[in-house]
């Protein structure tokens, strides 16, 4: 077996292009993903703790549907089912712009949320009913208490699993190139099959993924430290 | 609804088992062979590693650190096709797709496992240790014989999420033709094209029944295990934070 | 036997009252037929074994415990009604908690200040003013940007009343406020408290200090079982008390 090594097509311009692009593409969807996670986080969170059965089904529904089918699967069925049954002239406009790439955005930012909805629900939980107490025992309402009390302490108790989640949101960006989204593996792909240079082009994705990831696992403990509540 | 109905009337056979006896055996039987194989044929692999991690000696759990962090950075979709790209090289033959399937999932599950028996065996109370090695137990007869069969034990319900997790991971064969599931769905999807949505439910809700079957049997026996080792707080609590860690 | 004394005010109405209040926690009747009144500025001392529901009763005052019969009234207000906007009422009732119930992600100052911000709509600067005058108040100027998990819990539950003081509340319930401290640090919570009483705050407190309670209180309730048995000044209390369940209670309470 003998592989030989050819880096040099990291120094033609228009390969480097391509690969930023597809680094740019991961990170746009990474980060759009990532602040609609968040959101659904927050509001199934919040379906859960109210006072309306309904609302609370709703959310573990959500929660469960999310969690027991792969992410793959909602992808495909964003992209090709649910774009199916759009009316013509939404399914044009969004073909226009980019339907991938909106596609594979919503399918992992849901799912996702879903997970980090989780989180959030233990966090919220782990904090004992006595804050709340005190909280409405000096005239707070439900919601204040919720959001200058609770929130704050239960975030900072997620805060390892939501960035574990993070983590995994961003590797599973790769997915959408199952549907065509230009993201960094695939271009990959393209770029092996213009190349045959599988070795390298391997090599330098993957270097880039697990460098991507590891910065995100270190800002995360930055973080952490950060909001850490200060105990003696 | 009626689509749906006619679909699965239609293609029952395709989703289970692929286009066997006419064909290569695929669907959900592939799916749930690769998982099932996987997760044990990794569950080894995950202890070596976890007891690499957890070794005093630095030649041992450094490497196997890093082994963990590499598999937990990058995606599953690379290792597939880096699996893809190197075996055949290094056996010097062309690979089957399933074959590939399978040795990406055992290592890809084997650092997952590693970190579910890590925290296991972390959750145990030291005195285990203690006892063990004040009756004269050796370090490797300490760790086999008595932590971790407790470890283990401890972790059953997040050892079934992983397996969930495997199963959902499966689906990912897709990306190289592998047989199972989600592929038999996209050909079905590809016969029919005027029914996409109808199609992908299906599938969906087939993963759904297995998954959340199994996610509810890892509950009950997290419950179980949380009783009857009620007053052993580290153990239990590794378990709710293993799962978590586990979970997708 | 309830015994229902008025201090007479200035306009005659006494700040807390309890009028046949009953309570049950399913079968459990945790709080029988409670009759009695709380004067403005007198502090009354609940006392009693555990399970004799002081707790409750002192809970029931700002809805943290609802009842099922009965009549509460604060401050001239009906505590029960319906109409009642409860947030608005709670942060008029000052309430001190056994375990301090502190926030732990907010500073000692930001702790102080939150209710009168939120709930009062107070501008933060003159806020944050009275909660550094409150911290001196009870002796804690240095801890001001202290977080309460760096505090002693003597110190903790200090802040909690000045938390308390923060919403100008014309009454302070404790509920037990010194029980979940070490002994050494019980002492500088009594000084606070005993401040208060002199300053002339209505107070309602829950407690085993019985040192406290002969030197500040005006009047003792002895409860048991749900029941309001007594109420005594402090001396005829502790020298003389009328029924024999009291008089077990202060043996059980001397002789350990």
């Amino acid at each position: 077996m003998t592989i030989q090594l050819d880096f040099s097509l990291f120094t033609q311009p228009e390969f480097l292009g391509q690969v930023g692009k597809g680094l740019l593409g991961t990170l746009e969807l990474a980060a759009l993903a990532f602040a609609l996670a968040i959101a659904m986080a927050v509001l199934i969170a919040v379906m859960r703790m109210s006072n309306s059965k309904a609302c609370q089904a709703v959310a573990a529904a959500y929660v469960e549907y999310h969690q027991n089918v792969p992410l793959l699967v909602h992808i495909f069925l964003w992209y090709f089912g649910v774009a199916a049954l759009l009316p013509a002239g939404v399914q044009q406009w969004i073909n226009a712009h980019n339907s991938e790439f909106i596609f594979a955005f919503i399918g992992i930012g849901l799912c996702l949320g879903a997970y980090m909805s989780e989180d959030l629900r233990g966090g919220i939980r782990s904090i004992p009913t006595s804050q709340l107490e005190a909280s409405r025992a000096l005239g707070l309402s439900y919601l204040q208490a919720f959001r200058l009390v609770i929130l704050p302490q239960a975030v900072r108790v997620s805060m390892p699993a939501i960035i574990n989640h993070t983590v995994l949101l961003f590797k599973n960006t790769s997915l959408a190139m199952t549907v065509g989204a230009v993201e960094l593996t695939y271009v990959t792909k393209e770029v092996e099959s213009q190349t045959f240079r599988t070795f390298e082009i391997y090599l330098a994705s993957t270097v880039m993924y697990l460098g991507l990831s590891l910065l995100l696992m270190w800002f995360g403990a930055v973080i952490e430290n950060r909001i850490r509540i200060r105990n003696r | 609804m009626n689509d749906i109905i006619n679909i699965i009337q239609d293609n029952w056979e395709l989703l289970l088992v692929g286009q066997y006896p006419h064909g290569p055996i695929g669907g959900l039987a592939v799916t749930l062979f690769l998982s099932l194989v996987g997760i044990v044929l990794a569950f080894p692999l995950g202890v070596v590693l976890a007891l690499c991690r957890l070794s005093p000696f630095r030649f041992l759990s450094w490497p196997a650190t890093a082994i963990v962090y590499v598999v937990r950075g990058v995606p599953l979709i690379m290792f597939i096709f880096w699996t893809y790209f190197i075996v055949p090289q290094i056996l010097g033959r062309p690979v089957a797709g399933i074959t590939t399937m399978l040795v990406t999932l055992v290592i890809y599950q084997s650092a997952y496992l590693a970190e579910i028996v890590r925290a296991g065996m972390q959750g145990l109370p030291f005195g285990q240790t203690e006892a063990a090695r004040a009756i004269g137990l050796s370090y490797m007869q300490t760790t086999f014989k008595v932590l971790l069969p407790q470890a283990i034990y401890n972790m059953v319900p997040a050892i079934i999420s992983q397996f969930v997790s495997s199963i959902k991971d499966t689906a990912l064969g897709y990306v190289i033709s592998v047989n199972e599931l989600t592929f038999a769905a996209s050909q079905i999807n590809a016969n029919l094209l005027t029914m996409p949505f109808q199609v992908y439910i299906l599938l969906a809700s087939i993963y759904f029944v297995i998954c959340a079957l199994l996610t509810q049997l890892a509950r009950y026996l997290e419950r179980r295990i949380a009783l009857r080792r009620a007053g052993k707080a580290g153990a239990s609590a590794a378990v709710a934070s293993a799962m978590q860690q586990a979970n997708v | 036997m309830n015994n229902a004394m008025d201090k007479t005010t200035n306009n005659g109405a006494p700040m807390i009252s309890f009028r046949g209040v009953h309570k049950w926690y399913g079968e459990y009747h945790a709080l029988n037929d409670i009759n009695a009144t709380v004067g403005k500025g007198e502090v009354i001392v609940v006392c009693g074994p555990s399970g004799s529901g002081k707790s409750t009763l002192i809970r029931t005052v700002n809805r943290l415990e609802p009842i099922q019969k009965g009549h509460i009234e604060f401050d001239g207000q009906d505590v029960c009604s319906p109409n009642l906007d409860i947030n608005k009422f709670r942060s008029h009732v000052g309430f001190v908690f056994q375990s301090f119930n502190l926030f732990p992600h907010l500073s000692v100052t930001e702790n102080i200040e939150l209710a009168p911000v939120t709930v009062l709509g107070e501008k933060r600067n003159s806020a944050r003013e009275r909660a550094l005058k409150l911290l001196e108040r009870v002796g804690l100027a240095s801890k001001a940007s202290a977080y309460p998990g760096q505090l002693s819990g003597g110190q903790q539950q200090r802040v909690a009343i000045a938390r308390a003081l923060a919403m100008n509340p014309p009454a302070i319930l404790f509920d037990e406020p010194t029980s979940a401290l070490d002994p050494e640090m019980v002492g500088e919570v009594l000084q606070v408290m005993k401040q208060l009483a002199r300053e002339g705050m209505t107070m309602m407190c829950v407690t085993h200090e019985m040192n406290f309670a002969r030197e500040v209180a005006d009047r003792v309730w002895f409860m048991d079982h749900g029941v309001l048995i007594e109420s005594d000044t402090p001396e005829e209390f502790f020298r003389n008390p009328k029924s024999e369940r009291a008089q077990r209670f202060l043996n059980d309470l001397r002789s350990h």
